[in-house]
């Protein structure tokens, strides 16, 4: 029964996964972490600093975790598939019809909608993130030089890998944490 | 062998596609113009295309040239094959986390990387805030505005904090972007 809620909650997650991975990332927060409460916020976001890390389009890369943790392997086949699925169909769609797709004015307006939306859902799942994150002094600085950065390099037009922030982040968590240990050993 | 040939190219996209969609976007890019399966105006056609698409953009991208230079078969093994390396990745990492998690060495620089992620996807939303609401892109484009993106936004943030303090549930994400895709047909057709 999970087997058949699981591919069904990735199969609707594939289907309205406008916007690429960061949009993914909120509806499957909201199916997995709010609704079906199958995996908590904490391991949710664990999970999305590892699939930003490793290589492959994010939802997917969360949605094998999810599968995999709820079912095993063969969890995470199905979960994979479910969330590749409608892009599978829909896009093989667009390639029959792909000339004239473009072409209705009704389907352009619509994502004129679509799009507003995408950036009001990107924004809240970062403000939650933000909401949830424990305020230390280096949590607020890396993440105020994240959003700043990208931002700039965005705006000025210089093409920078988000890789690059994640990576340097979590060195220097590393390094605050070593930092730390040696500070306590030499008060022993 | 054009089978082949496109499930070894998107098995190498999907292997060294770190960082999501616009990283993605360019190592497709560079395969496929190298060999001649797009020109790259159609390229970016389909970039923009791909906007209005849901799902990966890495998947729509190897469904779309797959079918393009092979058919269904085409498009079936250029998917399986972007997939399969974050796939295999994925799996490996699951299985060994719960270990690599008592390391207090890994945890903290997981952890770390957390704060990096919110605000990340927060530069995200600016700039396409940016795009979207005043048609900016980059410094040098200039500002236009248009009152129906505004109402939009207004009634797409109204709709769910009204729910949530009425009936003290989340607002489905999934029926947001079908309201927000009725009230753009509403405004712009």
């Amino acid at each position: 029964m999970i087997l058949f809620q699981l591919f069904i909650s990735m199969l609707k997650i594939g289907a309205f996964a406008f916007g690429g991975g960061y949009a993914i990332i909120a509806l499957l927060e909201n199916e997995f972490v709010t609704k079906r409460t199958w995996i908590d916020h904490d391991e949710f976001m664990n999970v999305v600093a590892i699939a930003e890390s490793t290589p492959g389009p994010i939802a997917i890369n969360v949605a094998t975790y999810i599968g995999y943790k709820l079912m095993g392997i063969f969890g995470a086949v199905v979960a994979t598939v479910g969330v590749c699925l409608p892009s599978f169909i829909i896009m093989y769609a667009v390639s029959l019809f792909y000339e004239s797709f473009m072409d209705i004015s009704i389907v352009t307006a619509a994502f004129r909608g679509v799009q507003i939306c995408v950036v009001y859902l990107i924004a809240s799942a970062a403000l939650k993130m933000l909401k949830k994150m424990k305020k230390t002094p280096r949590n607020i600085a890396v993440f105020a030089v994240t959003f700043g950065g990208m931002t700039a390099c965005t705006i000025f037009d210089f093409r920078i890998s988000s890789i690059i922030f994640i990576f340097t982040a979590g060195v220097v968590g590393l390094l605050a944490f070593l930092i730390n240990k040696k500070n306590k050993e030499a008060k022993k | 062998m054009i089978y082949l040939q496109l499930f070894l190219t998107f098995l190498k996209v999907g292997t060294f596609a770190f960082g999501g969609g616009y990283a993605m976007l360019s190592l497709i890019g560079d395969s496929v113009l190298a060999y001649g399966w797009m020109t790259e105006e159609e390229l970016l056609n389909f970039a923009g295309v791909e906007t209005v698409i849901p799902g990966p953009i890495a998947v729509n991208m190897a469904t779309f040239i797959g079918y393009e230079q092979g058919g269904f078969l085409g498009a079936l093994l250029a998917t399986v094959g972007v997939v399969l390396p974050s796939f295999v990745i994925i799996i490996i990492v699951a299985a060994m986390i719960k270990n690599l998690m008592k390391y207090p060495a890994v945890n903290a620089f997981i952890a770390g990387m957390r704060p990096a992620l919110g605000g990340l996807i927060l530069a995200t939303a600016a700039t396409m805030g940016l795009t979207v609401l005043f048609g900016l892109e980059s410094i040098s484009s200039s500002i236009s505005f248009d009152w129906r993106t505004i109402v939009i936004l207004v009634v797409i943030i109204a709709v769910p904090t009204v729910y949530k303090k009425l009936v003290k549930k989340e607002f489905s994400p999934v029926l947001l972007i079908l309201v927000s895709a009725v009230f753009g047909i509403l405004f712009f057709a």
